[in-house]
Formats: structure tokens, sequence, C-alpha cells
């Protein structure tokens, strides 16, 4: 049996219209027109126990929702969805017992208090027992190195530091399922790092189950093997990762590095994408043209450096799959 | 139940750790308090100092009962604020994380924050209370101590329970404190005077409606020993404050359909 | 004047203006609540009267004037500093401000002067209209009254308006911010008229009410409106409000200056 199972979840809303200007702002006391969007439009998908999956999308596609919904703060209009044989909204405190939910932007933890009766209080309100608490507190103090960090208060943590701390908070009741909403934005280059080396622990030494929402594409392919694209409230794409970039395209990069600076590749088979100082960027179909072909070609015609076949940047991939469904 | 209290005393002396941080805010915000509920006492002096009773009410009566309906509110006032805020908590999306909670939202929100600043009404209130008590006359016995403190118990659950109807609103509009006030401070500012004193559909609505002349009016007439003007018995006087407890929990009540109504159309 | 001067002032105060009349419900909800608070007040004052059979310096049914002008123009109390700027103190982008090419105290007197005058102009007028026609308010004295009451209010709202900056300024003062706020709101309320009219006060307290520049906000102009006091006496109530406008404006002026440079010297 799948860990969490949604079907055909929708979910619409009602939105105040607003007029522009003064007069429209007297007009919006007296009357008030609404809108409604559709911000699930029958979403579906399974995932297994242990999973770490992506999930993406542009502002307002429905990510935010759709964790809403399972985590139990939602009621959806129609459809079904299960966590572990439960029903989220039916069932919320049950429910909410099973679950950690980190948001990047904002803490859960108490601004004011020292990172460790935060915790304290965490333990209190999931009714963690003290021997399951202080096991697991111990053993995330230990994984994410927070020991020195337990009597600062929240509010004089740096932003990974904190992170750090909010990953664990979600943690300490043992949750099978989390969902992280951008959890390494704002970070820099270093605690990006940890946090994903973390994250990647977490889900192969626990088997927590991971839904992880980002704009950072490179969040992405660090972790997860599955990415599920949602646009207009509607899964678009939903497959692993070389699958999506199998079918969003085909091409590849070939990155040469030339010996002089006022040389110019043509060739039939490759289209020229950019160029910095005697480094130029091209782009191949292997489909047309064997790649290794294609190398000796070039390397016969040209003075040449160094060279090397990559693919696409991910954003690159999504910004396509974006672009496919007119979602700019 | 054991839990939840022990959570909640838990909330509490974190969030007094917290205002304790910032002790000139707490000291100017206690003052200020203080100040607040004073001025209408002074209001009150000087409207006596002009027309020495108020019907057959004399200076004593009247502050007895403007006392004792604020030390019933200050409780209320110092555990009630999270439902005050219940607007401002949906729109920065952190009341979606008291949801993501395995407790009951109630519950969190009287955690969530423990006003000690309200500790200003208390002490004033508490004050004209006992300075009223030395010019009445007041039988003191074993039932009437206890119908005092059941009072202010029932008081301070029936004002919890308006400050719940007013954190439900805020489901429906977001701009809801103000509202608030025609019901709590306009309702401490009428129970600050005599129930009798109003007109017949004004006394019909907070008793009727809005109960909370039987959590200020009718008991006081008991500890005070005076006959109603308005011609209750004695023994509704003693259950009255029962129907403070009552509304508190019709509440609750509604706070789960307001509930069921935020979780179908989000924010 | 040079009309792009004045841009960023009327800029700000029409955008605060649209912003404040979008909250329709705090609106409706303040307008349910002071008709609730003028009700209790008015049966109060009822019994009051009723307990009495010596005169009084105000008659009952000049109470009840006093008491709906006071319901429909509480707004226009500075009982609170500018809710933006608090923000913008709390959050310290208050920084920010000085980077305007902008002078900063016209700057917030055109801010705060919306802040007090939108949220005013939404609930008085129907107030005041229910007010009239069904709970007993009168129509004002004459229709002199009713001007020198006009221009009485003009110099109430630059009052408040003088008092709300100072206000906010204080709030660049202390640590936590507020609490001179806190402490200020009551007294003014009181002083003012809105916990009972000032006439009703004891004699000895008479002359104290009458030169604090409070009575400028709301009792003056109320007695003015109801012929309590005469037109031939306005010029010395509005006479009053102006000095005092004056010099609450030029205290605003020197405290935000000072407040100013300690931002610049701690660097916000």
């Amino acid at each position: 049996m799948s860990h969490i199972r949604l079907e055909n979840i929708v979910k619409t809303f009602r939105i105040a219209r607003r007029r522009p200007g003064l007069w429209g702002a007297f007009h919006g006391v007296l009357r008030r027109e609404y809108r409604t969007i559709k911000a699930l439009d029958r979403v579906s998908f399974e995932l297994e126990r242990g999973e770490l999956v992506g999930y993406i999308g542009p502002n307002g596609a429905g990510k935010s929702t759709t964790v809403k919904v399972l985590s139990g703060i939602l009621v959806p209009d129609s459809g079904r969805c299960e966590i572990d044989g439960r029903v989220p909204w039916r069932d919320r405190i049950a429910n909410a017992a099973n679950i950690g939910v980190v948001f990047g932007q904002r803490t859960q933890l108490w601004w004011d208090l020292p990172v460790i009766e935060s915790f304290d209080l965490l333990r209190d309100i999931y009714r963690v027992g003290s021997g399951d608490y202080a096991r697991a507190r111990d053993e995330l103090a230990a994984l994410m190195d927070l020991e020195p960090l337990y009597d600062v208060p929240v509010r004089q943590l740096s932003l990974g530091q904190r992170m750090r701390c909010d990953l664990a908070a979600a943690l300490l009741h043992a949750p099978s399922v989390l969902f992280l909403d951008e959890p390494t934005i704002g970070l820099d280059a270093v605690s990006k790092l940890a946090v994903r080396g973390f994250i990647k622990r977490l889900n192969r030494e626990r088997g927590v189950t991971v839904v992880l929402t980002t704009h950072d594409m490179d969040d992405i392919e660090a972790l997860c093997d599955r990415v599920m694209v949602i646009g207009h409230g509607r899964i678009l794409s939903d497959s692993t990762l070389d699958d999506l970039r199998a079918r969003v395209t085909r091409e590849r990069r070939l990155i040469i590095d030339l010996l002089d600076e006022d040389q110019t590749i043509a060739d039939p088979d490759v289209s020229f994408v950019s160029r910095s100082g005697n480094r130029i960027h091209l782009q191949f179909d292997p489909d047309r043209v064997q790649t290794a072909a294609l190398i000796s070609r070039i390397t016969a015609k040209y003075a040449i450096k160094d060279l090397f076949v990559e693919n696409p940047p991910i954003e690159e991939i999504i910004s396509r799959l974006y672009d496919e469904h007119e979602l700019r | 139940m054991m839990n939840a209290f022990a959570l909640y005393i838990n909330y509490a002396t974190l969030s007094l750790r917290g205002q304790m941080q910032y002790r000139v805010s707490f000291i100017l915000g206690t003052l200020g308090q203080l100040l607040g509920t004073g001025v209408e006492f002074v209001g009150i002096l000087a409207l006596f100092d002009r027309f020495e009773s108020l019907s057959q009410w004399s200076l004593a009566e009247v502050a007895f009962f403007y006392g004792l309906v604020n030390v019933a509110f200050a409780f209320t006032d110092s555990l009630s604020r999270g439902f005050d805020h219940v607007g401002d908590l949906v729109r920065t999306g952190e009341f979606d994380r008291m949801l993501l909670r395995p407790r009951s939202t109630v519950l969190q929100l009287i955690g969530k924050e423990f006003t000690l600043k309200r500790l200003g009404r208390f002490l004033q209130g508490g004050g004209v209370l006992i300075w009223s008590t030395l010019y009445l006359d007041i039988a003191w016995s074993p039932w009437v101590m206890a119908l005092t403190a059941v009072t202010v118990f029932c008081g301070a659950c029936f004002f919890l329970g308006l400050f719940i109807n007013i954190g439900t609103l805020s489901f429906w509009t977001t701009e809801t404190l103000e509202l608030m006030n025609v019901l709590t401070y306009g309702g401490i500012e009428a129970s600050k005077y005599p129930l009798a004193i109003y007109r017949p559909w004004f006394r019909r609505f907070f008793t009727m409606v809005i109960p909370m002349g039987c959590v200020t009016y009718f008991p006081v007439l008991a500890i005070l020993g005076r006959t109603d003007p308005l011609g209750t018995s004695l023994a509704f006087q003693y259950a009255a404050p029962l129907f403070g407890l009552l509304y508190f929990i019709l509440s609750l009540l509604i706070w789960r359909l307001g509930l069921r109504y935020y979780r179908s159309t989000g924010s | 004047m040079n009309p792009s001067f004045v841009l960023p002032y009327t800029a700000v105060l029409s955008a605060r203006f649209r912003m404040l009349l979008q909250y329709r419900a705090a609106a409706l909800a303040g307008f349910v609540t002071q008709i609730g608070w003028g009700a209790i007040r008015i049966m109060a004052m009822e019994a009051f009267y009723r307990s009495t059979t010596a005169p009084q310096p105000m008659n009952l049914e000049e109470v009840v004037t006093y008491v709906w002008l006071g319901q429909a123009l509480l707004g226009l109390l500075p009982w609170n500093p500018d809710t933006e700027i608090r923000n913008m103190v709390r959050s310290g982008t208050v920084a920010y401000e000085l980077v305007r090419p902008v002078n900063l105290y016209t700057y917030w007197f055109s801010r705060s002067l919306a802040f007090r005058i939108a949220p005013t102009l939404m609930r008085s007028i129907p107030l005041a209209m229910l007010a009239l026609l069904f709970f007993g308010m009168q129509p004002p004295a004459s229709p002199e009254s009713l001007l020198v009451w006009l221009a009485a209010t003009a110099g109430a709202v630059l009052l408040t308006t003088a008092l709300t900056v100072i206000l906010s300024i204080t709030l660049m003062w202390t640590i936590s911010g507020e609490g001179v706020a806190f402490l200020a709101a009551p007294i003014i309320y009181l002083l003012a008229g809105m916990v009972i009219p000032l006439p009703l006060f004891p004699e000895w307290a008479q002359f104290i009410l009458e030169m604090l520049p409070f009575r400028g906000l709301c009792d003056a102009p109320f007695r003015l409106y109801m012929g309590h006091i005469s037109v031939a006496e306005a010029w010395a109530v509005l006479l009053h409000q102006w000095i005092w406008i004056f010099i609450l404006v030029g205290l605003g002026a020197w405290m935000l200056s000072r407040a100013k440079r300690r931002l610049v010297v701690q660097g916000g």
C-alpha cells in the first residue's frame, strides 16, 4: 500500500476583486466582486514509503495548496487523499502527529526563546515520551551539530543555523512524512550543501518520506529521483529527472575551449548557443548525430584545448516545460 | 486534560519569560493599563461628586460592580490575546502552523500569549474592589464568599467565550478587532454600573442574548445583600453565573464551525 | 506653490487614504461599536440626571449631543501612534525614511493626517446621521454655530495630527516603543472630554482643563456646535487651538530632528 495517495483532488478559491484608484476603493467599500480560481484541478499522485520527491512549479501553481491539503489544514472540494490510511482533514490531530512541516521562510520556533526551550515545548505539544524525545533530540543534534546552538535565542541564529534547528524541530516527534517548503531559500552555499546533506541522510537512514517544494533546481538535482511538476493546479509531469529531461529536450550541450580566440566553429549538426572569450557553447541532438562521431569530426577540424558534453541545466528544462504549458 | 493543563503552564511561563526580556515595555504597558482603566473610575468619581448618587446606588456599590467586573475581565484579558489576533495569525500563516500541530487550536491560542500587562487592570480593579468593601456592609458568610469566587471564575469564562466569538468571526472578515470592543470592552463599560439603571431592551440583551448580567449584576446583588429593583429571586442570583459558563461552552462549539469554514476556504 | 513640491505629500496622503478605505469591515465594526458605547454612556448619564434636581452646567439633552459627537469623531483622537510608522520602527526600516528627498516632518504629518481622517470620515457621517435621526442628537444650535464648529473641527484635525506625529516619534526613543503612547492615550482621552463631558468635572479642575491643549480636540468644538459656547466666544477657542497647533508642530519637528540625528549616529 502506498504511503501517500491523492486522487482527483479539486480545490477552488474565491478571490475578491479590487478596483484601482480612489473611486475604486470607495466602490469596494460598498460592493465587492469575486472570481473563483481553481487552485487544484484533479491532482492525483502516489508516494511510496521512503520516497524523496521534488514538487515544483511556478508561484501560484498549487504547490502550497497541495501541502495544505496533505497536512489537513485545508479540506478539498472533492477527491480522496490518504496518508498512512488516514484522511488528513478528517483526522487532523492524528495526521498532524505523523507529519513534519518546515517552511523555509518562517520558523516554527519561538522567536525570543533559546532553541532548547522550543524543543522542550514541542515535546509537550506533540506528547512525545521523555525517553523517545531525548533519543530523537540527541540523534538530530549529533547529525546537524545543534548542541552549541541550544542556549541561543532563535532571533540571534543565522539563517543556516535556524534552518537546521527548524529541521530538527519538525522531526522531534519522529514523523513518517516530511514536507519541506523551500528549505534552502536564502541560505549561503555552505549551508545549502549542509541542509541538502541532512535531508538526504534523513531520507536514507530513517526512511522518512520527503516532499520537497523548491525553486532551487540544484536542490532537485542533488536530492530527488522523482520530480512532479504542477502548473495551473494540474500535475503536468511526474517522472524521474532523467525522463523529464528526455521528454522535454533531447539536446545536449557541447562546450569547447578553443586555442585561438578568433576561431569559430561551423558544423551542420550543431547550433550556436553562446560564447565567452575562447569558450563556446554549442548544442546538438544525439539522435541525429552520434556523439563520438561529432566529437572526432570537430577535433579533427579545429585546434581545441578542451571539450566536454553535458546535459542542459535543469532550469532550462523546467523553463521549457513552463513555456510549453504557457505558465508565465 | 492534565496534560493540556501542564502544556498550558509551560506555554505561560515561556511567554512570561519572553515578556520579561522587554522590561521597560512591560512596566510601561502595565502602567498604561492601570491608567487606562483608572481614567474610567476617575469619570465615575467626578460624576458622583456632582450628582451624589446614581438612582438608589451609592458610590461604594458602583465601585464594587466596577471592581468585580474588572478583576474577572483581567483574568480573561491576560489569556485571550491569541483570539484577538486570529486575523493576523491567519494572514501570516501562523494559524496554519497551529493546525499542523496535534493539539486543539483553542488550547494553542490561549497558550499563544500570556499577557502579564493586564496586571494593570487587575490591580486597579482589585484596588477599587477592596476600597469599596471598606465602605460596604457585606455579610461575608461562606456562601457569599463562595459566590464571589464563582462569579469571578464564571465571569472570566464568559468573557473568554466572547473573545472566542471574536476569533471565530475573523475567519470571515479579517478586521474584527473593533467589533469585539462593543461586546467586551463595551460590556465592561456597561457592567461598571448596575444593570438596573439601563433601559429594558438593553437589560434584556445583556441577560438573555449575551448573559453578561448573569456574571456581574445578579450575583453581585446577592453579595451586596440588596433586593433587585428588577425583582429577581435570591436563588436566581446564586445560579446566574452558570449561564456565563454555558455561554463559554456554546462559544467553543461555534468556534468549531468557524474552523470548519476556514479549512474549506483557506485564507 | 510649485505643484511638484507638494506632490510627495499629497501622494502619500492619497495612497494612505485609499488603503484605509479598503477596511470596510473595520468601518462597519467601528460603527456598531461606537453606537453601542454611545448608548451605554447616554443611559448611564440619564440615570445620573434622574438622581438629581439640582441645576447642572449642562443639561441632559446637551450631554446626549456631546456624547454622540464624541462617538462619531472618536477616530480623530490621537489615541495611538501611526501604525505604519510603528511597524517601520519595529522592523528597523524607519532608517529608509531618511533616504527620501522630502521634509520628513511634513511627510509624516501628511501620512498621519490621512491615518486620522480616512477611518473617521467613513464612520462619522453615517453615525451622526443615525444619531440625529433616531438617538436624540440635536442639530447645530444655529448656522453660525455650524460654521464655527467646522472651523474648530479643522483645528482639531490639525491638533490631533500634530499629537499623533509626536506619539509616533516617541516610538523611536524608548527601546520597546509604545510606552509613552500607552501612557498618553488614556490621559488624552480623559482630558479631551471623552470619558465625561469636561463641564461636569468639579469646578476646581476647570481652569486646568481650559488651559491644556486637549479640550481643543473634542470638548470645545462640541460645545460650539451645540451653542454651549456662544459664537461670540468662538475666537477664543480657535485661538487656543492654533496656539497649541503651533507649539505642538514645533515640538514635533524639533523632536524628529533630534531623533533623526540619533538614528544617523546609531545607524538605525
